[in-house]
Parts: C-alpha cells; structure tokens; sequence
C-alpha cells in the first residue's frame, strides 16, 4: 500500500482529460443511473461506459481483485433483495408472472426478476465510471478539482493531506503493531474476537499521539507558508479545459438532462414499465 | 546610516500560557542582515522557542506572554499575521516528513504560492528555477514516500526560497540525514547564504557538523537564557561547552588529550582552519605513548545470518547477506536510509516474512518462529518511545509482555521490580508514563523488553534527536546492560560518534549489500566505504593525515582506548 489508488500513467483520451471534467462526468453519470429505473438509458450508460474503458486502455486483469470484490457484494445484494422482499418487483409493476415457487413467499416471477436486473444494471453501469475517474486522474488533480466545481479549498485540500499522509500512518501502524506482537500480544485468529478488538483500541492508543503530534507539525508548516491567507487558492495541477473536456462536460450533462426528459415526459416516474 | 537589524531581541521573555515558568528569559540579540548564525544549547535550553518567537508561530499559534521587545525584518512579528511575516522569513522544520504536505515534490514547492494566488503557469516557471537551484530537477514529480529524508529537507528548503524570503531559519536540520547528506545539507545551506546575502539562523546541537563550513557567531543558550554570543574560535577555544554539556568537535578532544592548550589563534571552529602544523610532535608523542588496548569479542555465536536474500515484489532490499554476532558484543549496523537497515532487523525480529537464506538464533534456523517466540530470544526497541508505550502506568507498561505470557502475579511483580532496579526506574515506581521525560520514557520502552529476558537486543536510532547528555546517559546505560548482564546489542544508527565511542565493530549496509563488516574504526577511516554507506570520515582521520601517521585507523584506535581508558579510571 505504497499509494492508496493506483493511479495508472499513460496517453489515452480519458488520462487526458482535465480532473475537473472527469469528475464532472463521473458525477453526471451517476446521477442519471440514480434517478431512472428505466433500463433503456442505464443500457445507453453501460454501452458508455464499455466504451470508455476501451478508450482507457486499463486491461481488465489489472482489476481483478477489485472486480471479484464487486461481484461478490452485488451478488450478495441480488441474493438479500430477493430474501428481504421477493414481493416487490409484483407490487412495482402491477402484474404478477410466475417463473417458478421455492416456497409460497420465495416466489420468482418475472417482475421481480427485471426489477432486480436493473438494480444490477445500475451498479454495472456507474462502477466503472468511478474506478476510471480514480484510475486516470492524478491524485493531485482531485483536490483542484473539487474545488473547482464549487467546494472550498480548504475541504478540497483536507482531501490532499489525507491521500499525503494515509501511507505513513499505515506504515505507522504496521510497525506499532509488530513491536507489540513481540511482546506477546496475540492478534491472529487464534484470539477471540472480543479480546482482539480490545487489543486493536490498545494499538491505536499511541497511533493517535503520535499522529496528534503530527498533525501538530503539518499544521504549522501550512500556516508558516501561508495557507489559508486568503478565500481563493490557486493550484499547481490544473489544467485549462480543452475542446474534449468542454465536449465530455457538454455531451454527458445533456444524457442527464436526457435521463430527466426520459423520467418526466415519457416514463411519468422512475420506472419504467413493460408489463403493461 | 545605521543598518536595520534582521532580528532584533531587547529584553525579551516569554512564558507559555501552560507554564509557570518563562521558556525565555531577557534575552538580548541582535542578528544583522546577511549574518549567518548558530544556535546551540541542550535540550530544553530554550532554542527552538527563540526560533519559534522569530517566525512568528509565538504567538500566533503557541500563545503566551511576551515582555520586551522583538523586531523581524524591522516589523514586529506579533502585530503582523504569520503569512505576512511568511514573506520575509523562511522556517526549514526539523520533522521532514510533517512538513511535506504536497503530494509530489513540486506540489510542496510551490504550496505557499499557491496560497499567495500565483497563476498556474507562473507556477510552473517558478518551480523549475527553485528545483535548479536546490538540486532536485529530476524528482520533481515523485511523491514523498519515493525520495530520501535528503530530498524532502531540500524541498522544504524549495518551499521556503520560492519565496524569496530575505531570513532563512533551520531548526534542526540534522536530526533525521545520515552524515554525508548532512554534510550536503550544511554546504547547501553556505552556498545560498554566499549567493544570496540572506541572513542564515541555524539552530542545532551538532556543532561538528555544522561547522563543516563557516559561521560568523555562535549563540549558546541555556535554561532559556543567552550566556554566550561570541566567534566560533573563542566560543572553541572556552570552556563553555563542557559546562553546559555540549559536544565539542572530537578533533579538539583529540588535541585536549594530547595536552595540547586550544586558543582562539590556532583558528580551532573548523577542521578546515585549526593550526595543527605547529602542534604535531605533541599529538605523535601522546600517539605513540601508550599501546592501544581494545578488548576482543569472544564466545559463541548467538546471531548468524547466512545468504539472506528479500524483496519485495520485484525490487531487491537485501542481497544475500552474511553475518555472525558473538554473544555479548556491542555492534552497529549503519547506512543511508533504504541501504536495508531497518528491513534486516524487522527481518530477524520476524516482522516481515519470506525471505530466502538462513537466520539462525544460537545455531537453530529461526524461520519458523512466530513474532512472539522470536521476542524471548531478540527483543526490538522502536526509535520514538511513544509508538510502545500503551499503558499510564510504568509498572504496567513494564508488566505487560509478562501479562500477556500468562505469567503469574507473584513472579511478574519480582521481575519487574528487578528490572526497574536494573533500569534505575524504581524510585518512579508509582509515577504516570505521562510525567517521565523523553530519555526516562526510551528506558521504560528498553525495559518493556529486558524484562523478556531477550538475549539480544535490537534498538533502532536509539539516541535520535538527544542532546549530549541525554545521548551520554542512554548509551552509558546500554554500554552497562552489555557488560553486566552480558545482553548482545545491536543498534541501527546514523550516528558516527556512537559508532566510535561505543562499538567495536560495524556493519555497513549500502543498496541492499553488506559493504562491510569490520572494526568501527576501520570503517570511519576508509574513504571507499565512507562514501558508499553515506558516512563521513571522522575528524581524527584527517589528523592523522595531515601529520602523517600511515595507518589512519591506528589513531582512532588509540582515541578510542584512551576514552575507554578515561571512563575505567572514573
């Protein structure tokens, strides 16, 4: 855990693209997946989204990891859903089409499946626009970036100092906790939980001062070098948008407006309905 | 006209909210423009307060109260807003790693004008010419945890001259380099105060490297008081630092026990200026006067590393290293930092796994052992107290390894009763953690462990950041742990004097290799290993040049022994 995203460096459209613009786009597109159930535009984002992966050029395999951790939560979530509520895809639609009975209340029909097939298409579709915008912009351009589209700079750069300093601390930590293992404590599983979580709060004990003092530091560096001296900062990694990021702005804005016209106008809610 | 001062101090004091007592006490200096200056004084002295009021963080971010009167660049500090005051002094702090709060080295460069609404592209041409004139062109980019401690303190130095600040103020800029990036560092700083007329303020304990290149004054402090501003000869040539513990350079101890009688005129601040010529038969007289009596290293091996090889991923840390350590010997590993060091003691201590080759505890392979069964035969003391210490109460804290053993009560009690005897800890018996200073706290952490019984003992950097005495109590303290009980030491330093003073022999890693492995004073006398392990020779060796004696080596050995002499007599 030398650096907490892996930042991948390379010449592709999208690492082009100025972390404002991205960031824009990420947030865009999340938000059109949020607001509609309606499979036809989560369709429209997922084919986006393919699309920009291959413009990337990140290789799926380098993402394994991450991915098999996707799946097993959305697979996770499919599986409760059904559990929780095997009922509301029926009461969502109106209709009722029985695929097949486990027991009277575990009934699969169809409406429940399409409902929880687009739940898994919303997930599908917005994802991989989070890890490319954490894959291809450079750690430093985030904070300019939020501050760019409205937040203050000092909540931007608290972003900075947390990506600066999580390594240390974890390091910080590691050896914290060695040093105390050979004195004996037991933190495998051989422990029991109730103990080692016990154990754990003991560790963060001198974690905390020695982070207390560093904080200490850190903040009079900032205020010998004059943070905070006025209500704008201005930003080493920022970038002039070019004509791609004021067509990226432009092009995913318009598919959320889409997705809104799509909500009001034709679908007259969130859903979309083809049962009837 | 009568030039304005840099720094003006008139019957200053000043006494932190916190305290009873004042930290400064009327204290009088007048630094001029274009003056470079030492601070010297043990800890607690006061020092890092006087740099603390210059730049302003008194008062604005330490309150207190404040008597007399203080001038910065003809302003006074405590009416300005510290960003104000940003302009015209520059602080370098001694904690590299805090005060890097860029994510890459440029970022860090141009944080305060980023802060002042400097245009990116402005940045940008300012940054290069910074990066130039500090050295660091070709790492501009990488993040902090890919340069050395060298490089972070440069671009902290970055930071500040971006600014074009007229006042340059470096609170402990040795603490955390090695001796050869030290001694970059103190030519780095002289060449910028000879190119650029600033005015240079220096505060740190470690005179002899500092002195590595000239200053105009030395100011010593103690108790929070000035009780001396002279030129660095006379301020040599006087008895001061041994009165208020400080170290001289070894070079003038070296003459001292010669006989030989240090005055200002033999011009003795810098190994560069000392009139040694006229003093020459003194020094091979005293050389030549007594055998030199350096005890050998007996007994069995307790400690043998054989081929040991470690990587991570794909990048090599250690490249089959061998060594072997004989119970009861006193030893130091040094290097620059990410030669390994640290990476072999978390290796032999079992911190990090899956390395190739052997590590062999009396003779038996410990691959094996967990962290916790490695502990009762090589015990692992962390450089910063605090990152060990978890409980409020010494007794406790001493207890705890023995706790966790599941020891019971009555054998827990008289074992640590016997430690803390061993410790000179016992009349703190009842005390807090909390109240213990920092050198009392570092011996609660070495006795957390002794009271394992380990066989070896592994300190890292166990005298960073101590002042003389400190320094001297915690190393007089190890040096009686090895000859008493007979505990192997290993300590992982920087330090060249505890190398001397206190270890027969050293190893040297550099890039992943043992690049040495032999006497200590061998290896601070041998210009090819000095380079490679980051080190710098010791002054003693230049002597022993400059008058001759073939063998350099051979007059640290007889510096040696007579010191060990010395503290025999005592």
């Amino acid at each position: 855990m030398k650096k907490l995203f892996n930042y991948n460096e390379a010449d592709s459209f999208v690492h082009n693209l100025c972390g404002v613009s991205k960031l824009i786009g990420f947030l865009a597109m999340t938000f059109t997946v949020m607001l509609t159930f309606d499979v036809r535009v989560i369709g429209v984002v997922m084919v986006l989204a393919v699309l920009t992966f291959r413009v990337s050029g990140i290789k799926l395999r380098d993402l394994k990891v991450v991915l098999y951790y996707i799946s097993f939560f959305v697979t996770l979530n499919f599986i409760m859903t059904f559990i929780f509520d095997p009922g509301y895809g029926v009461r969502l639609y109106g209709t009722e089409h029985v695929l097949f009975a486990i027991t009277e209340r575990y009934t699969m029909t169809e409406e429940q499946l399409f409902y929880q097939l687009t739940k898994i298409s919303k997930y599908a579709a917005t994802i991989p626009f989070g890890l490319l915008f954490f894959l291809t912009t450079h750690p430093s351009e985030f904070a300019a970036s939020m501050n760019r589209i409205g937040l203050h700079y000092k909540v931007a750069y608290t972003v900075s100092l947390t990506l600066r300093y999580l390594p240390d601390i974890y390091s910080e930590y590691q050896i914290i906790s060695k040093a105390q293992q050979a004195r004996g404590l037991e933190m495998s599983k051989k422990q029991k939980l109730g103990k080692r979580i016990k154990e754990y709060f003991k560790m963060i004990f001198p974690l905390i001062m020695s982070s207390l003092d560093r904080i200490n530091n850190i903040s009079d560096a900032m205020d010998l070098r004059g943070f905070a001296k006025h209500n704008k900062r201005t930003w080493y990694h920022t970038r002039k948008l070019s004509r791609d990021d004021i067509m990226v702005i432009i092009f995913t804005v318009t598919i959320f407006a889409g997705s809104v016209a799509v909500t009001i106008f034709i679908n007259h809610g969130r859903f979309w309905n083809p049962f009837i | 006209m009568k030039q304005e001062p840099a720094v003006g101090f008139s019957d200053f004091t000043f006494k932190y909210f916190a305290q009873s007592k004042p930290t400064l006490k009327n204290i009088n200096l007048t630094i001029n423009k274009g003056e470079k200056i030492l601070i010297i004084g043990p800890s607690g002295s006061g020092k890092s307060t006087l740099g603390n009021c210059i730049n302003g963080l008194i008062p604005h971010s330490y309150k207190g109260k404040i008597e007399g009167s203080l001038l910065v660049a003809g302003k006074n500090p405590s009416a300005l807003k510290i960003s104000d005051l940003s302009k015209s002094i520059g602080t370098v702090l001694q904690d590299t790693d805090g005060q890097f709060v860029g994510l890459s080295v440029v970022e860090d460069i141009v944080f305060a004008l980023e802060n002042d609404l400097v245009p990116t592209p402005e940045l940008k041409r300012r940054a290069a010419e910074v990066a130039e004139l500090v050295g660091l062109g070709s790492v501009l980019k990488n993040s902090p945890q890919e340069v050395s401690g060298g490089q972070k303190q440069r671009t902290s130095l970055g930071g500040v001259l971006v600014d074009d600040v007229d006042i340059l103020l470096f609170d402990e800029p040795l603490a955390n380099l090695d001796p050869a990036t030290g001694k970059k560092a103190m030519e780095l700083i002289d060449d910028i105060h000879r190119k650029s007329g600033k005015t240079v303020i220096i505060i740190e304990h470690r005179i002899e490297d500092v002195l590595h290149r000239d200053v105009d004054r030395i100011v010593l402090m103690h108790e929070g008081e000035i009780v001396a501003d002279m030129a660095p000869h006379d301020m040599i040539a006087s008895d001061l630092f041994f009165r208020f513990g400080i170290r001289e350079p070894l070079y003038v101890t070296l003459l001292k026990y010669a006989g030989i009688n240090i005055t200002p005129e033999m011009n003795p601040a810098y190994m560069s200026s000392i009139d040694i010529d006229s003093h020459k038969e003194e020094i091979l007289r005293w050389y030549r006067a007594e055998e030199i009596d350096l005890p050998e290293a007996k007994g069995d091996e307790t400690l043998g590393v054989k081929n040991l090889t470690f990587a991570y991923t794909s990048r090599k840390i250690l490249k089959d290293i061998n060594f072997s350590i004989k119970k009861g010997e006193m030893l130091a590993i040094v290097g620059r930092n990410g030669a390994g060091k640290s990476t072999l003691s978390k290796l032999i201590c079992g911190f990090e796994k899956g390395h190739s080759g052997e590590i062999l505890f009396n003779g038996e392979n410990a691959g094996s052992r967990s962290i916790a069964e490695r502990a009762t035969v090589v015990g692992y003391v962390m450089q910063n107290p605090n990152h060990m210490i978890t409980e409020h109460r010494i007794f406790d804290e001493i207890a705890l390894g023995l706790r966790l053993r599941g020891i019971g009560d009555e054998e827990i009690a008289e074992r640590v009763e016997k430690t803390m005897r061993i410790c000179g800890l016992e009349r703190f018996m009842k005390w807090p953690i909390s109240a213990l200073s920092y050198g009392q706290k570092k011996r609660v952490t070495i006795a957390s462990i002794l009271v394992l019984e380990p066989e070896i003992l592994i300190l890292d950097e166990p005298t960073a950041g101590q002042d003389y005495r400190h320094y001297t109590e915690i190393m007089e303290f190890l040096k009686e742990l090895n000859r008493e009980l007979g505990i192997t030491i290993i300590l992982i330093t920087h330090d060249m004097h505890l190398m001397m003073e206190y270890t027969k022999r050293s190893i040297v890693l550099s890039e992943g290799e043992l690049i040495a492995d032999t006497d200590s004073s061998d290896v601070l006398t041998n210009v090819d290993i000095v380079e490679k392990g980051s080190l710098k020779e010791t002054s003693i060796y230049h002597i022993a040049r400059h008058i001759g004696i073939e063998n350099p080596k051979s007059l640290v050995d007889r510096f040696i022994s007579h010191e060990a002499s010395l503290r025999r007599d005592k």
